[in-house]
């Protein structure tokens, strides 16, 4: 599994559209790529972090990242992480010059990653050196600064770093999910009974760090990423009806391109992929159907037309094709359009499917979900075998899939462990996991 | 005490109540026997009847017309949303409801059950309000006077999980917005 993996980051590397950037060549070394035995992944070994000053911030902080750089290792399967608990007797290096490689080589590592944590007058200075055992040659090594609020983020961007050079992978240790949650117990006024509001909320892509996005004591529901990760769109109850807003989250202000009135209701932004456009689903002319409009609500344009249900938008890797989801066969199924509308075709045949998500990693593939018995599953049309396969087992309903950028990993909300709960699955099936655990959580979307 | 209860309870103007002026801390005073407690003396306050409404319903405030709400709601089929014979029905009764009280602005809430996906519910929940605005225009109402919002599976009604609360769940709600 693991080697068919790397097999399909390697064949996506030849193409044009490959959204994974090319390593950055900062000079004309040849970069030292560790291997693995023929066939088999290299193995790692991650202990903690040496802290080299001797406060209890900065010894907290070299745990931290230690552990969550094994973490965020493992979550793209390109590597064999060796388990933390079985190298805790190898005495820790003094400094990343100074490492017991015979006791790495008897331990089976192929590459070890050594670092260190000082506290300095302004912060504190990370070093990670990622080692090739047989060889005691460095194959990456990095500093980096700033403060210890989030030590999680000096292993996040380590991970991605080593992903880029050692596999040319895009890695998503820094990337983010938006959300939808009800934790905060708010509560609006219904006619019958007092009902349960949802706003926006982040959170980094292992979970860490969740914090509120929006406050607006009315519905918020259905966030999407702009591209630049600066900005979240959102479908909106704020004033009354369902509207798009675009809160730019690290600036304090938000946009409102389409401009809605209860007569002309928008929701289920999607943006395109180079962020100038947003799709959407609206009722003004009389039942729901796709549009598109630029940024910054100008250029509106109508891409369907039919009296039936048109749906929920999701961009092509290359902005030139839009699949919805649309109920004009009698069900709800997938279709895929060009981005002026022409060329409408249905691509799934199934019970009831929903949501589409196309991914924009080099697999030309849509998650959507999928009912399979009493409740819903992710399923996975491949574009270019115009066939579908089951990613979820059946367990709960598992709907709003949300691909991570390098296509590798699909977030969705599932009923499983009870209450929506948002959980993360590799495309393949493996690697479930559950992120979110306080209050109810749905609609992940995951940033660039 | 008692008395101001009921009086907020039942919603009406009252005269309002003087407080009894504050007694003289009696700590005060040095020796000599305490003094009685002062004997209480009161009658009861009358709740006076309900006046005999002609029209109620143009009387009470919005939150407490929309919990009892005069309006029908009108149920629909799984995935549906086609207004059957009872569903006709209800909403004639609504319309003629709209007709009597012409100032009300009533919005229509398309609501769905649990089962479906959340996205595509928000747009058949739309189609449930629609349809039911639609209806309600062709008997007459002004269409100003209507207003939709689709919250899909947001807000059951029944909080189950069996088709006794789905099959309330898919509804057209209807709501005084402002009267």
């Amino acid at each position: 599994m693991m080697a068919a993996s790397v097999a399909l980051v390697v064949a996506g590397q030849g193409q044009p559209q490959s959204p994974v950037p090319e390593a950055p060549r900062q000079n004309d070394q040849i970069v030292l790529k560790i291997q693995g035995p023929p066939g088999l992944p290299p193995k790692y070994a991650v202990p903690d972090f040496i802290a080299l000053t001797n406060d209890a911030e900065t010894i907290a902080a070299a745990k931290t990242i230690g552990s969550v750089l094994w973490d965020d290792l493992n979550f793209e399967r390109e590597f064999y992480l060796i388990p933390r608990d079985t190298y805790r007797s190898i005495p820790a290096a003094t400094s990343v010059d100074h490492v017991p490689l015979d006791q790495w080589k008897q331990l089976g590592a192929d590459g070890v990653i050594i670092g260190t944590v000082s506290k300095t007058p302004t912060g504190v200075t990370v070093q990670v050196r990622l080692i090739e055992v047989a060889s005691g040659r460095t194959a990456l090594g990095k500093e980096y600064s700033g403060t210890l609020k989030n030590p999680r983020l000096y292993a996040h961007t380590a991970s991605d770093e080593i992903h880029l050079q050692q596999r040319g992978l895009k890695g998503v240790a820094r990337t983010k999910l938006a959300f939808a949650s009800d934790r905060d117990g708010e509560r609006m006024k219904g006619p019958v009974a007092e009902r349960g509001l949802s706003n926006i909320y982040m959170m980094d892509y292992d979970g860490a760090n969740q914090q509120r996005v929006t406050i607006t004591r009315s519905l918020d529901i259905t966030p999407a990423w702009s591209p630049d990760a600066r900005a979240i769109a959102y479908t909106s109850y704020r004033t009354g009806f369902q509207d798009i807003i675009v809160s730019y989250i690290y600036e304090g202000r938000y946009s409102n391109p389409t401009a809605g009135t209860s007569e002309k209701q928008n929701f289920l932004p999607a943006w395109s992929p180079d962020g100038t456009r947003l799709a959407f689903t609206s009722n003004r002319d009389g039942n729901s159907e796709i549009y598109v409009i630029n940024r910054d609500g100008s250029g509106l344009r109508r891409l369907t037309n039919h009296p039936n249900i048109d749906v929920t938008p999701t961009w092509s890797p290359t902005g030139k094709q839009i699949a919805f989801t649309s109920d004009r066969t009698g069900s709800p199924q997938i279709w895929v359009m060009n981005d002026d509308g022409s060329e409408a075709h249905k691509i799934t045949n199934e019970s009831k499917c929903d949501r589409p998500t196309w991914s924009l990693s080099p697999n030309n593939e849509i998650a959507y979900a999928s009912q399979t018995g009493a409740g819903f599953d992710i399923r996975l049309y491949d574009l270019a075998s115009a066939s579908s396969k089951t990613v979820t087992d059946g367990i709960g309903s598992n709907e709003s899939p949300a691909f991570s950028p390098n296509g590798r990993h699909i977030a969705f909300t599932s009923t499983r462990a009870g209450k929506a709960q948002i959980f993360v699955i590799d495309r393949d099936g493996k690697n479930l996991q559950q992120i979110t655990r306080i209050g109810m959580n749905r609609y992940p979307n995951w940033s660039q | 005490m008692m008395a101001l209860i009921v009086t907020g309870a039942c919603g009406k103007k009252k005269p309002p109540v003087t407080r009894p002026p504050v007694s003289p801390p009696a700590a005060t005073s040095t020796g000599g026997p305490r003094p009685a407690p002062p004997e209480p003396v009161h009658e009861p306050v009358p709740v006076p009847a309900e006046p005999m409404a002609s029209d109620t319903l143009s009387s009470i405030d919005i939150d407490t017309l929309n919990r009892n709400s005069p309006f029908e709601p009108v149920f629909f089929a799984l995935d549906q949303d086609d207004i059957d014979a009872a569903g006709q029905q209800s909403l004639n009764h609504n319309a003629e409801l709209m007709k009597k009280y012409p100032t009300w602005i009533v919005t229509i809430e398309g609501h769905s059950d649990e089962r479906g996906t959340a996205e595509y519910n928000l747009a058949l929940g739309e189609r449930r309000a629609l349809a039911a605005r639609n209806y309600l225009v062709s008997l007459g109402v002004p269409a100003d006077h209507l207003r939709t919002v689709s919250y899909g599976k947001e807000f059951p009604f029944e909080p189950g999980h069996d088709e006794g609360s789905w099959s309330k769940n898919r509804r057209a709600h209807f709501v005084v917005t402002s009267k």
